[in-house]
């Protein structure tokens, strides 16, 4: 029996990222330059994360003309975003042949209470978490492929961190309960008990975790790849920087090198300016994007 | 003794190798660097994107070694992206590759994402039950030379064949519990 667009084949597509970063782009010529860089996918949109905080109002799903413009010049997978709760956006993108949907916090939420229902559609889905509950919630409901929020459009990596570590000894936590735990950490955390009992068992989120939010040198990729993550996004880090090309060769090499120091040293040399930061105390909770999602 | 099996780990689902080769008793190198491939006595291309694992085997040179290898009788096992990277031609595409396969191989072939299935395959190599075999933004083979083995088809598509020591697949055996296939690669260690 042949079966398509199912659990397997969409969390499948997340599998052969694994090791890779994925790039924002906004424009035909940057895909171009991601894809020549070594990128495995690229993720299309209108405006990237540090200009979406900088101009304000509100950040919709990408003009289809942009996304079909990309999608003719690469030859790789190409993603694209959705506003939280905004499941007719995630038809139009499906429509479009969008490879994968980023029900994503980083455009202005459609729906203040309620996430898309992720089974209901073909194409796969990945969705951002701060912490096991979140990332166990939207896998519920039926996302293939997880990333750390961190604080998208700073160039500043602690949240990033902070989210990686709090899964990770979340997910120990879990593994060392006796069975009759289980029960109230997956009352506690908001999550599906069958998911709850997956982690449990085997330590492991049962698909795919890239990190994103506010990477923007190869050495923060290398952090992040040696904290567990299985990829990189990269938002504003690459063409917000001083040279995107050497930035971005730079970072596809450093997230397979992540733990060869002496290369990482070679590598990080000489990439120009990198994007100025933000430090995240110097943002109201209002600006903070990693705060959307229920 | 145990067989040493290198899985290429640049990019891509090379740890789901890893797994099942351990799994049929292997001892198993993950492949970075080109020392990585000293002393091992096959090797793996995993599944990932092609073009970024072809820009990742410029550096230090490793794909020109794999090269040595493969023309020296070393057996080597592609799956998708690793199908795309043995091929000597690529359908236009002048992207980088291993040019050790007498194939033409088309990318994407059956469409993008949401085209991607999972089927059963009949691959009698393997025996009368079908294979269960999951295809993600998959290539096939347009066309291969005479001295190309065709071990399985779908729909009138080439997606599974073997070149002497050589064996590619459009499909990702890695992610299924059925280990055939890599039991059919691990024979032909043996045999070499």
């Amino acid at each position: 029996m042949t079966d398509v667009g199912s659990f397997k084949v969409k969390t499948g597509l997340a599998e052969m990222l694994k090791g890779g970063v994925i790039m924002d782009v906004t424009t035909p010529e940057q895909a171009i330059i991601a894809e020549e860089a070594g990128a495995c996918a690229v993720m299309a949109l209108e405006r990237v994360p540090s200009d979406i905080r900088a101009e304000g109002g509100v950040a919709r799903m990408a003009d289809p003309s942009i996304i079909k413009n990309i999608m003719a010049v690469v030859s790789i997978p190409v993603m694209a975003k959705a506003r939280i709760g905004h499941f007719v956006e995630a038809r139009i993108l499906e429509a479009l042949g969008a490879d994968y949907i980023d029900e994503s916090e980083v455009l202005t939420p459609a729906d203040d209470s309620y996430h898309i229902n992720k089974h209901d559609f073909k194409v796969p889905f990945v969705c951002g978490c701060r912490n096991l509950g979140e990332a166990l919630r939207r896998i519920g409901e039926g996302a293939a492929m997880i990333r750390t929020k961190g604080e998208p459009g700073t160039g500043n990596v602690v949240e990033a961190v902070r989210h990686m570590r709090t899964v990770m000894s979340e997910m120990r936590a879990l593994t060392l309960m006796p069975q009759e735990e289980l029960m109230t950490a997956a009352k506690d955390m908001g999550a599906p008990y069958d998911l709850v009992l997956y982690v449990a068992e085997h330590g492991k989120l049962p698909v795919v975790n890239f990190a994103a939010g506010g990477i923007a040198t190869p050495a923060d990729a290398a952090l992040m790849m040696q904290l567990g993550v299985d990829g990189i996004f990269v938002g504003s880090g690459i063409f917000k920087s001083g040279d995107p090309k050497a930035r971005a060769k730079a970072i596809v090499m450093a997230t397979t090198h992540y733990k060869d120091a002496k290369l990482l040293a070679e590598i990080s040399k000489d990439l120009g300016q990198p994007m100025s930061g933000i430090e995240i105390s110097t943002l109201t909770e209002s600006q903070r994007m990693q705060e959307r999602g229920w | 003794m145990k067989k040493r099996v290198g899985v290429l780990a640049l990019q891509g689902a090379f740890r789901e190798h890893r797994q099942v080769l351990e799994k049929l008793g292997c001892d198993v190198t993950e492949v970075r660097r080109t020392s990585d491939l000293d002393g091992i006595q096959g090797l793996i291309i995993p599944g990932g994107e092609s073009t970024t694992i072809g820009k990742l085997l410029r550096i230090d040179e490793i794909g020109e070694r794999i090269k040595e290898l493969g023309a020296k009788d070393m057996p080597i096992f592609g799956t998708c992206a690793g199908m795309i990277l043995l091929s000597k031609t690529i359908v236009d595409s002048d992207q980088y590759r291993l040019n050790l396969m007498d194939t033409v191989v088309e990318r994407n072939a059956f469409g993008r994402q949401v085209a991607s299935f999972e089927t059963d395959l009949q691959v009698p190599a393997l025996g009368v039950n079908p294979l269960r075999a999951v295809f993600i933004r998959a290539p096939y083979l347009k066309e291969v030379a005479p001295n190309v083995g065709i071990l399985a088809e779908y729909n009138g598509k080439i997606v599974f064949v073997r070149q002497g020591n050589l064996l590619a697949s459009a499909f990702h055996p890695e992610l299924t519990s059925d280990n055939r296939v890599h039991q059919y690669f691990l024979n032909m260690i043996d045999e070499h």
